[in-house]
């Protein structure tokens, strides 16, 4: 059933031998998927790094308006509204889209399947250059004449869409552009990571059979394509009516900037599951190898989430209940966007319960997973505020709002995003991290986090509103208690920022001097542990054989508790 | 307990605040906390221990699932539960509208708020009309119907105080309404992002008595402020 690629032969011959390579070859144009994980892995932090540094900025403007902001100046209005606009399109599309789907998803899925490469190298090597080509796009928003695109992340028409109203003639289009192109890149992504599971999976690896990180990223890419397309089109109607004159957002001129909503949302809240559904599977591969247990109820996980992105389809207007679209509609989506929490708790009970008679190490990656669970479900839970139309009233824009999608994307991008990479770094650099070093950095982090958000659902609650750069002209905004929340907030994320270094003393370190990891340090089941720390190119020299599932640890009468997916009994 | 925090300076606020409270209740403290105390007490007792290996459990098992099962199904009644509320809240304060007794224009743009109010004779559109900027009087117990509308971007029409939020679109006219029960001035905001001014746009409500509110409108009638219009307001 499941065909190798390296047996298919046609277009991959070039490397089924797996030779010696040049510098070239190996660094700059491979096709060898854990080199392009690893590329999407390091532009994706790049990338945080940017995306935290404006975070920085402009809450440094909102605890201390008005104030020089070291490393940077003055805020102005200007300048503040890019820096926001930046640090949300960065880090939802240029960190966790690129971390989460495709360096994981690249990196693990050959692995993971018992395969040597991805069924469309080339492909997925445009995929990654295209992706780089939209960063540095995206970059050069900030030079041209004018100054970077600050209109939201969300690029609301007709703001978005004149010039004379948004004073950013470049960086408005060249801010799509590299939107647009970042999608880009992730159809070609999605394409390679659900041909390659539906394809090429190791001999008796039956579909029940695949590690559920992997059917997540599959769940995910499957999602991202069947909602990116409304979009990629709304994206060349905007610069079109950017760049030629066409009025398709323009009110004037018999357009809909609501359309643009519709176009937007119907791709951005599956995106939020596109972005979640990696996370928790690296989440279902940590807790279960850390706590010896089998993933309870394999099969209610996958249809929890498969029900979750069925459903996320249906949500999109919940965004929009005061937008102005028709208030009878709001009621439909208040019941879909209420409705989608059944499974998503569901797989959170899951989760849960396969911690019931486990045995658990607390090591890095766990704590980092069951980081993970405690913080999303504040993120969850604060949803349904959200998700009921009437108290979404008064909570919509304001910072209630922010607090609640950052607890969603925090644990989505960071917190899983760590899990994952303090997991697989033995495999991928064949080096241990430090342990000491890891916990302190997963306390700090993890602490700092909560310090920044918690105070944000208070300011929320209390009609502070988003993206205002300065509030002492509101009199209601500017309490001594609200200044207080917004001050501890800024001091919160400065330490988090800080505590980053610490992440990146102990990657070095321990790339240099790291205790020497073996094939399967973690003692775990499944396939990518059965090969070299790092993986060869071509990852095996014989591709294994799958026996059983992922997950059977603590087997009754075995003697070891952990069962590899490819011992023959 | 969120009116002790701000004001509740309208009809519906009382509705919205009761709103939060009760999904506060359900999902804050009953299930987070439940969820979370759960989950790190499952931590806590089964941290490894020698010589006590990890339990087989599949999951698959009829009497293991009903536990999730039994847990979904009362996360799915909580829905319902909070649909049930929520439902006449947004009904009444969004679909339903109730007979004005006076109207108002709010007209956002890049970066004010101006509003237009009949003057003595009681209709809108005449010359005795009362404008002013970024500070909007309104008489106390009066329903209000609102037509928002904007000159240029998105803008929306937020009163904290009032718990009132609604989106101004360029080339419509959107209706909603309001009614004041307590007197003094509270903020209005613009939160839908709108330019490099987005943050320079506050604007106050004064919420009058009958008696004020009259003193008020006899000061104004005779020099409304001349607004500059250049682009035409969107037809009603």
């Amino acid at each position: 059933m499941a065909t190798h690629p390296a047996e298919a032969g046609a277009g991959h011959d070039a490397h089924a031998h797996h030779a010696e390579q040049s510098f070239f070859q190996k660094y700059v144009f491979s096709t060898d998927h854990k080199m392009i994980a690893m590329q999407y892995l390091f532009t994706g932090m790049a990338m945080a790094v940017v995306g935290g540094f404006f975070s920085y900025v402009f809450r440094m403007q909102m605890a201390y308006p008005g104030a020089d902001v070291p490393f940077w100046g003055i805020v102005t209005p200007a300048a503040y509204n890019t820096l926001v606009t930046n640090h949300g399109a960065i880090m939802i599309f240029w960190v966790a889209m690129p971390v989460l789907i495709a360096a994981f998803g690249n990196y693990l899925i050959p692995l993971m399947l018992g395969c040597d490469d991805m069924v469309f190298p080339r492909l997925n090597r445009l995929s990654y250059q295209i992706f780089l080509l939209s960063a540095l796009v995206l970059f050069s928003s900030f030079f041209v004449k004018g100054g970077g695109f600050g209109g939201a992340w969300t690029m609301y028409p007709p703001l978005s869409a004149k010039a004379e109203f948004s004073l950013t003639p470049g960086g408005s289009t060249i801010f799509v552009v590299a939107v647009a192109l970042e999608f880009v890149a992730f159809l070609m992504g999605g394409i390679n990571f659900v041909t390659t599971t539906m394809n090429a999976r190791a001999p008796g690896m039956k579909m029940y059979d695949i590690p559920m990180v992997v059917w997540m990223i599959v769940i995910a890419s499957i999602l991202f394509m069947a909602s990116v397309g409304p979009l990629i089109a709304g994206a060349v109607m905007l610069v079109f009516d950017q760049t030629l004159g066409t009025a398709f957002f323009d009110p004037n001129r018999g357009g809909d900037p609501i359309l643009w909503q519709h176009l937007f949302w119907f791709f951005g809240h599956p995106e939020v599951y596109v972005v979640l559904l990696p996370a928790v599977g690296i989440v279902a591969d940590i807790i279960t190898v850390f706590s010896r247990k089998k993933l309870f109820a394999y099969k209610t996980v996958l249809y929890t989430a498969i029900a979750t992105g069925v459903l996320s389809f249906t949500v999109w207007a919940h965004h929009q209940f005061i937008a102005g679209i028709d208030p009878r509609m709001a009621n439909v989506f208040t019941v879909t966007t209420l409705l989608i929490s059944v499974p998503i708790a569901e797989m959170m009970f899951v989760y849960i319960a396969t911690l019931y008679g486990g045995s658990i190490t607390l090591a890095t990656p766990m704590l980092w997973a069951l980081g993970f669970i405690g913080t999303f479900l504040v993120g969850g839970v604060t949803g349904i505020f959200l998700g009921a139309s009437g108290s979404d009233i008064y909570l919509h824009d304001t910072y209630f709002v922010l607090a609640h999608f950052h607890y969603t994307f925090y644990p989505i991008a960071i917190v899983g995003t760590f899990a994952g990479f303090t997991y697989w770094f033995p495999k991928m650099f064949g080096k241990m991290m430090n342990e000491t070093l890891g916990k302190i950095h997963f306390w700090i982090t993890i602490v700092a986090f909560n310090g920044i958000f918690m105070p944000l659902f208070v300011t929320g609650i209390l009609g502070d509103n988003r993206r205002i750069p300065d509030h002492r002209i509101y009199p209601e905004l500017n309490t001594p208690m609200l200044n207080g929340l917004r001050e501890f907030a800024t001091i919160a994320l400065v330490i988090m920022l800080l505590a980053q270094a610490l992440f990146f003393y102990n990657l070095i370190t321990s790339l240099l001097w790291g205790k020497k990891a073996g094939k399967n340090p973690w003692k775990a089941n499944t396939l990518e542990w059965t090969a070299d720390s790092p993986p060869p190119h071509g990852n095996w020299k014989e591709l294994p054989q799958v026996y059983r599932g992922p997950y059977e640890y603590s087997v009754p009468g075995r003697k070891e508790d952990y069962w590899p997916q490819n011992l023959p009994n | 307990m969120i009116e002790h925090y701000i004001a509740a300076a309208s009809s519906s606020a009382g509705s919205i605040d009761f709103l939060i409270e009760l999904i506060f209740w359900v999902v804050i403290v009953f299930w987070f906390v439940v969820t979370e105390a759960v989950f790190i007490g499952l931590i806590l007792r089964f941290r490894k221990k020698d010589g006590v290996p990890a339990q087989y459990i599949t999951g698959e098992l009829r009497s293991e699932k009903r536990w999730i099962v039994a847990l979904s199904a009362l996360v799915l009644l909580c829905d319902l539960g909070i649909m049930f509320f929520d439902g006449p809240v947004w009904y009444d304060v969004k679909q339903n509208l109730p007979e004005p007794q006076q109207t108002v224009r709010i007209v956002a743009q890049q970066w004010a708020w101006s509003f237009v109010q009949p003057g003595p004779d009681g209709r809108l559109d005449t010359d005795d009309d009362i404008k002013t900027v970024d500070e909007l009087h309104v008489q106390l117990d009066t329903v209000y119907h609102f037509k928002l509308v904007s000159r240029d971007v998105l803008h929306s029409f937020s009163v904290p105080a009032f718990r009132l939020k609604q989106d101004a679109i360029p080339g419509r006219v959107i209706t909603g309404w309001f009614k004041p029960t307590k007197t003094g001035a509270f903020d209005i905001q613009c939160v839908e992002i709108c330019g490099v001014g987005h943050g320079l746009m506050p604007g106050r409500i004064i919420i009058e008595t009958p008696e004020q509110h009259a003193a008020w409108m006899a000061g104004h009638s005779t020099q409304s402020i001349a607004l500059a219009s250049t682009t035409p307001l969107a037809r009603e």
